[in-house]
This record gives structure tokens, C-alpha cells and sequence, in this order.
């Protein structure tokens, strides 16, 4: 969709260039304020001279700028406490489940570590069928409830099934919800409240999904989240379409949630840690 | 929904509205305002720069400064030209006049596919008095066959699968053969959520369609689709050729830029909206309405075409003469809670009315659906006797209402109370008196905002 912000896209700067380089970051759902306060920034730079006018380092300096955006308050996934409890969290879609079955086969085929998966998503029909083919790819075990039954008694379960086996890790599924449905955000926030009851300090990582696709209604899916579950990072989801995800540097710039990891296809193998400067790259890809 | 959107505007054009007549610098401002609030609504960039292009020209235009009040007709404009850009007025599926009417449903995972072909064949069911089967072909994602098996089974409607070992094009012709000897009036195909850049997949679906010949092709959109919604639509329309598209999760805050996007580039209308977590929760899309809403002018139209929908005329008469004779009991007042609530959530509802996305203190307004159960409980706790002649409730029937509600005795007290209170303001309204605002505080058991000061 929009043109390629290669090193020659800079070779001759005037006013048209800065407004082509909103347009590609506007494009790639970076959000307008965001959008402008990198672009003044650079811009800012260049004029005075902090920056050679010149293609190569222009755009060098563009990646630097926004890797560091993006890489607002990062920290690696914490798996230190035993067992170490994960709680997955995000709007209806977006790829809650499919991530954590991801996540369970790489701790549990790649490190070696036991895994239980809670299905606290007692509420779509068949999320726990979803949930239980994933911990048979995984070789997790699954705790589950009944369909309609309490979330937060399903975590309980989950943890305490965890210790009692001396797993090394639970990973609890939620139900997807808007964030504008406050009594669900509310039983959000009371699953977490359950968590921490049964292990305190846990959940030691809240995940937040995001779609790639999501557009400026991310922002406050991410800051409502927040403010229910205490979210520690993001997991973007579907980068392996044409949308690019930006709405994730304006979560990092205006909330400093960062990005944890990226979904980039349906297969086992396509979650990968999430990379600041190859995302900056990406971002500026036709 | 759009509700940041419409406040924009408001804002912008209360100040334009105020001063009286345009300058070309008032009209630039406004411009501004609104290209900046379409992209935060995640209007495709593109048609952004295209819709402010006319909409200036037309501002600018001497119709506006030659009018007394050029804030009303940039308002008008914008209004024109965003029903202009979402389609005009809302379009039909095309059904078929012989044999089964075949809807295909496609579009990008976790876009609501399964969720709104349930939907759909609900709201065909209710409003079509169609006999709807559903084709299970989203063989890949795990579960998603019993998912829709369990949906389907809750909105009445047949469900064909053939479990996931089955190729979904063999699996669809199947079920249109199945559909066609079972004689039922429409075949709903649900397809697996599929990248529009992955070319097996999408290739499949141009097989499926090409099998089935579907009248309609809907295409599922997220309304909290960024910029790429316009590539998404592209690619689906080259390989399936939809003729409309179906907008999901618009009942949460996203301000849905993308219906605009999406028409804009394909020409291809939004038929449906999909507004909450319940089957009910689906309705047409209604483009010249939905432009009026982003303007802050409400959607009254579809709520009274929803409570038309929902409350029985005979009834209403029956109610209004309860009223004037000041008969009205508990009875009845459980009666309309439920006839309001079939509507949807009550959130939803208020969002409708005009003037609730400028009104703050509402913006957020969670209306406690919980605390609405609770009063229907302890209703149904009561006997004929206690509902009709409230009265009555005292002591021991309080602790009993209370005990077989799961409440305790002062939520039933309170309930009372509210109830005569109403009573009260009712005779009054009947008695052609308006109430003050201290009544109705009192009855919604809300404290009345003190009056602001003026300095």
C-alpha cells in the first residue's frame, strides 16, 4: 500500500518527503501523534544538522529512532518463580489461544519445561476443545471447568494442579472481551485477584493480544487492559499479512507497554521474540 | 460506537457554528480537525485526503456563505458526504427464487466468521421466517467445527459438518446438496479465517465459491481494522467477489473507520453489524443513520425500529391504561424490565439516543446489568399477591423474597421504595405534570448533581 522508505527516499529532503514519511507510518497504523512526534523528531535533527543530510544516515538514524520507541520499558518474559504463571488476556480474535498454544510447545519441546494450561476461557463454545488440541501438540497438560463455569475457579485449579505436580509453568487462557464491557473487564480483573491468592506474586507475565490488522482502538484496548490486569507486555499477532502493527509503537510511546513477542504464521515455529530494529525495518517495507 | 468520532466534530464544529460565517481559514481549521479525527477513526489515509478534498470544495462553495448559519451547513455537508461515502441507504441480500439461498462467509481469522454466521442464520430465522443450515468448512483452526455446531445448535439452525479430515470445497458441495434435498431456505457456508496474502488459501476459496455459486458472498470485518482494511477488501473482492460485508465487535469503542474505508474503495455495501456477545446482538446496517450518529445526532430511528421490534403494540396500549389508573404493579414493571432488556444491554441503547456521546458523565456509563438480574429475582421471589399489592411485604415475606432471590432484605426494601417512588412520578406524568429532577434522582436512587456556580 504505501511506498518503500528506502536510504534514496532521502536523497533530496523537503517539505514532500516528511509528509510522505507520515503518510507511510500513518499507513502502517502508527497513529497520528505518535506518527508526528518521531517525524518532527527526525526532521528536527536533520535541520539542525545533528544528522547528515543524507540518504543512508537519514534513514539509519529514522530506525534508531523508532526501535527506541518501540522499546519502551522491555524486559524478557520472567520464568523464574515456580511454577511461573503466564495469564493471557485480550479483545475477542485476536489470538489469544492460538499463541498460547504456541508458547506451551516451545517452553515444553525446545527448554524441556512441564506445562500446565488453564482454560479460563469458559465462555466462547469449544474454546477449551481449541485449547485442549493445542496441549496435546504441546505434550501440556490442560486443566478445565465446565462450559459457563467461574474463570477464576479454572485458574485456581490450574495453579494448584501446577504445584502439586511441581510443573514449571501455567499458562492461563482467558475469554475474549471487549474492553468496553466493564462487568468482563471486571471478572478479569478478579480471575488475576484469584491468581495472586492462590501464588502470591503471581501472574508473574500478563500478556496482551493484539492483531497486526488493529487499528487506533488498540491504544485503548492496551491502556484499558492495563488498567485491569496490570499488563507486562504485548503479543502481536498476524504480522504475516500486509499490515505492519504500528499501533503497537504508539502502545509503547503513550503507555510503555512493550511488545514481548510476534505471531507470524499459523504454524508452531511462527512465534518469535519481538526484535525493536527489524520491526523499525519492517515498518518502512513497501 | 464512532462515539469519539461524532465528539470531534462537535467540538469542531460548535466553534465554526459559533462565529457565525466561514473564512477559508475556518473552513482549513475544520478540514483539519476532521482529517485528523477520520485517522484516529482509522479512515484509510487515502480516503481521508479524498473526503476533505470534496468536502472543502464544497464548504467553500457559495451555498455556504451566502447561508444565514454556514456551522449548520458544513454539519449538513459532512453529514451528506459521509452518508455519500458509507453507501447511502442499507442494501438486501439477494436471495434466491428457487431452491436454497447460498451465503458464503469469508474473511481474515479471528474477524468473527463462526460467531456471525449463528448470527445471521438467527436473524434470518426471526425475521425471515427461514429454515437456515450451516456448512462447517473451517477445517483448520481446532474446534472450530464444535464451535459452530454448539452456536448453530442456539440459533436454530441445521448444522452440516463433516468433521476436519474432509476437503472444506468437497464439504461445501456436500452440504449444498444435503441443503437442496432437505429443502431449506438458506445454506449458510462458514469458510476458515485466511490471510488475504496467502494464495492456497485464498485460491481454495475461489474453489468453494465456484462450487456452491453463493448469492451472496459477505465479507466479515473487524471494525477495529487499522489502515489495511483497504488491502484486505482489495485482495477479497479479486478472489471472492463479495457483494457485502458484514462489520463485527461494533459494540466496543472502536470508531470503525474502516466501513468507510472498505466502501469506499470496493463500492460494496455494509449489510449487517454485529453489536454484542449474544446471538440477538445483529441487526442491518443502516449507512445514512450510522452517518448522522458520527455527527452526534443519534440513531433514534433504529431504536424505535428495535423497541417496535421488541414490544407488542396491545401491550403498550395495556401499560398506558394501567398507568392513567394508577394500576401499574410490580407485575408490570417486570414485564417492561424484560421488554427493555430484550432490546440488548441497556449501554447499547443509550449509545442510540442523541446528544450521549457529548454527555460525559454518561460516556462511560456502565449500566449494571447484574443489578438489573437482581431485581428481576426478587420480583419473581414474590407471590401474585405481593407483586400486585407491594404493601404487603413485610417482615417474614421480606426475609422469604430475600431468601429465594439470593438477596437480602434490604435490596428487597429498597426495590419497594424505588417502586413507590416511580409509582408516584408516574401519577404525576399521567396527570399531565413533568417531574423534577429531584423525583427522578430519587427513583434511579442516584443523588442529583449539584448545580455549577457561575464566578
Amino acid at each position: 500500500m504505501a511506498e518503500e522508505i528506502s536510504a534514496s527516499f532521502f536523497d533530496r529532503i523537503d517539505e514532500e518527503t516528511w509528509e510522505q514519511l507520515e503518510e507511510a507510518l500513518i499507513l502502517a497504523d502508527a497513529g497520528a501523534p505518535t506518527t508526528a512526534k518521531v517525524v518532527e523528531r527526525l526532521e528536527h535533527e536533520v535541520e539542525g544538522g545533528a544528522v547528515p543530510a543524507d540518504g543512508e544516515a537519514v534513514r539509519a538514524r529514522l530506525i534508531e529512532i523508532l526501535a527506541e520507541v518501540a522499546s519502551a520499558g522491555r524486559a524478557p518474559i520472567d520464568l523464574s518463580a515456580e511454577p511461573a504463571v503466564l495469564l493471557m488476556v485480550g479483545v475477542n480474535g485476536t489470538g489469544k489461544t492460538t499463541t498460547i498454544g504456541k508458547i506451551a510447545w516451545h517452553l515444553s519441546r525446545e527448554f524441556g519445561l512441564s506445562v500446565v494450561l488453564g482454560a479460563a476461557d469458559t465462555y466462547r463454545a469449544a474454546a477449551a476443545e481449541q485449547l485442549a488440541e493445542w496441549a496435546e501438540r504441546a505434550g501440556a497438560e490442560l486443566v478445565r471447568g465446565q462450559e459457563g463455569s467461574d474463570p477464576g475457579a479454572v485458574a485456581f485449579d490450574a495453579i494448584e494442579a501446577a504445584r502439586a505436580r511441581g510443573a514449571d509453568v501455567v499458562i492461563v487462557d482467558t475469554a475474549g472481551r471487549l474492553h468496553t464491557q466493564g462487568n468482563l473487564m471486571d471478572e478479569l480483573t478478579k480471575v488475576r485477584r484469584v491468581i495472586d491468592k492462590q501464588l502470591p506474586g503471581a501472574p508473574h507475565e500478563t500478556l496482551l493480544s493484539i492483531d497486526a490488522t488493529t487499528g487506533q482502538n488498540g491504544l485503548r484496548q492496551a491502556k484499558i487492559f492495563a488498567d485491569a490486569v496490570e499488563v507486562d507486555g504485548v503479543v502481536l499477532t498476524k504480522l504475516d499479512g500486509t499490515a505492519k502493527g504500528g499501533i503497537v509503537l504508539a502502545i509503547a510511546d503513550e503507555l510503555g507497554i512493550p511488545v514481548k513477542l510476534i505471531g507470524v504464521g499459523e504454524t508452531l515455529e511462527d512465534l518469535r521474540p519481538f526484535d525493536p530494529t527489524d520491526f523499525a525495518n519492517a515498518l518502512l517495507a513497501e | 460506537m464512532f462515539d469519539q468520532l461524532s465528539d470531534r466534530l462537535q467540538a469542531t464544529l460548535s466553534e465554526v457554528r459559533s462565529r457565525g460565517k466561514l473564512s477559508e481559514a475556518d473552513v482549513d481549521a475544520a478540514m483539519r480537525e476532521i482529517r485528523l479525527a477520520l485517522l484516529e477513526a482509522d479512515v484509510n489515509f487515502k480516503v481521508v485526503k479524498a473526503f476533505t478534498k470534496t468536502l472543502k470544495e464544497r464548504c467553500l462553495g457559495a451555498e455556504v456563505l451566502e447561508s444565514l448559519d454556514p456551522g449548520q451547513q458544513v454539519v449538513k455537508i459532512v453529514n451528506e458526504e459521509l452518508t455519500g461515502l458509507m453507501g447511502g441507504t442499507g442494501s438486501e441480500l439477494a436471495m434466491s427464487t428457487s431452491g436454497p439461498t447460498v451465503i458464503l462467509m469469508a474473511g481474515l481469522q479471528g474477524s468473527g466468521k463462526t460467531t456471525a454466521c449463528a448470527k445471521l442464520a438467527r436473524f434470518l430465522r426471526e425475521n425471515g421466517k427461514k429454515d437456515v443450515a450451516l456448512a462447517a468448512c473451517d477445517v483448520y483452526r481446532p474446534a472450530a467445527v464444535d464451535q459452530l455446531a454448539t452456536v448453530g445448535k442456539r440459533a436454530g439452525a441445521h448444522v452440516y459438518e463433516q468433521g476436519t479430515d474432509a476437503d472444506p470445497v468437497e464439504i461445501a458441495g456436500w452440504a449444498l446438496d444435503r441443503a437442496r434435498e432437505e429443502r431449506r431456505d438458506v445454506l449458510i457456508v462458514d469458510t476458515a479465517g485466511r490471510l488475504h496474502v496467502d494464495q492456497d488459501l485464498m485460491e481454495e476459496l475461489t474453489r468453494i465459491r465456484k462450487r456452491v455459486k453463493p448469492h451472496d458472498v459477505l465479507l466479515v470485518v473487524d471494525a477495529m481494522t487499522g489502515q489495511d482494511a483497504v488491502g484486505v477488501a482489495e485482495s477479497f473482492a479479486e478472489a471472492a467477489e463479495f457483494d457485502g460485508v458484514v462489520m463485527t465487535k461494533l459494540d466496543g469503542d472502536a470508531r470503525g473507520g474502516a466501513a468507510l474505508s472498505v466502501k469506499a474503495v470496493t463500492g460494496k455495501s455494509i449489510l449487517f453489524a454485529s453489536t454484542g456477545e449474544k446471538l440477538e446482538a445483529f441487526d442491518r446496517f443502516h449507512p445514512d443513520r450510522m452517518a448522522s450518529r458520527i455527527l452526534g445526532m443519534g440513531d433514534v430511528l433504529s431504536l424505535i425500529e428495535k423497541a417496535e421490534q421488541q414490544i407488542d403494540g396491545e401491550a403498550a396500549q395495556d401499560l398506558e391504561q394501567k398507568l392513567r389508573r394508577n394500576q401499574f404493579t410490580l407485575e408490570d414493571f417486570l414485564q417492561q424490565l424484560k421488554q427493555v432488556r430484550k432490546m440488548g444491554p441497556l449501554s447499547g441503547i443509550l449509545g442510540m439516543l442523541p446528544g450521549m456521546g457529548a454527555m460525559k458523565q454518561l460516556k462511560n456509563a456502565d449500566v449494571d446489568e447484574a443489578e438489573l438480574d437482581r431485581v428481576e429475582a426478587i420480583i419473581l421471589s414474590m407471590t401474585p399477591e405481593e407483586r400486585a399489592n407491594p404493601g404487603l411485604i413485610k417482615g417474614s415475606r421480606r426475609k422469604r423474597i430475600a431468601n429465594g432471590s439470593g438477596t437480602r432484605p434490604q435490596n428487597v426494601n429498597q426495590l419497594i421504595k424505588q417502586f413507590d417512588q416511580m409509582r408516584k412520578l408516574m401519577r404525576h406524568m399521567a396527570s399531565g405534570k413533568t417531574p423534577d429532577a429531584q423525583q427522578i434522582a430519587q427513583m434511579t436512587g442516584a443523588a442529583p448533581r449539584p448545580r455549577v456556580r457561575r464566578r
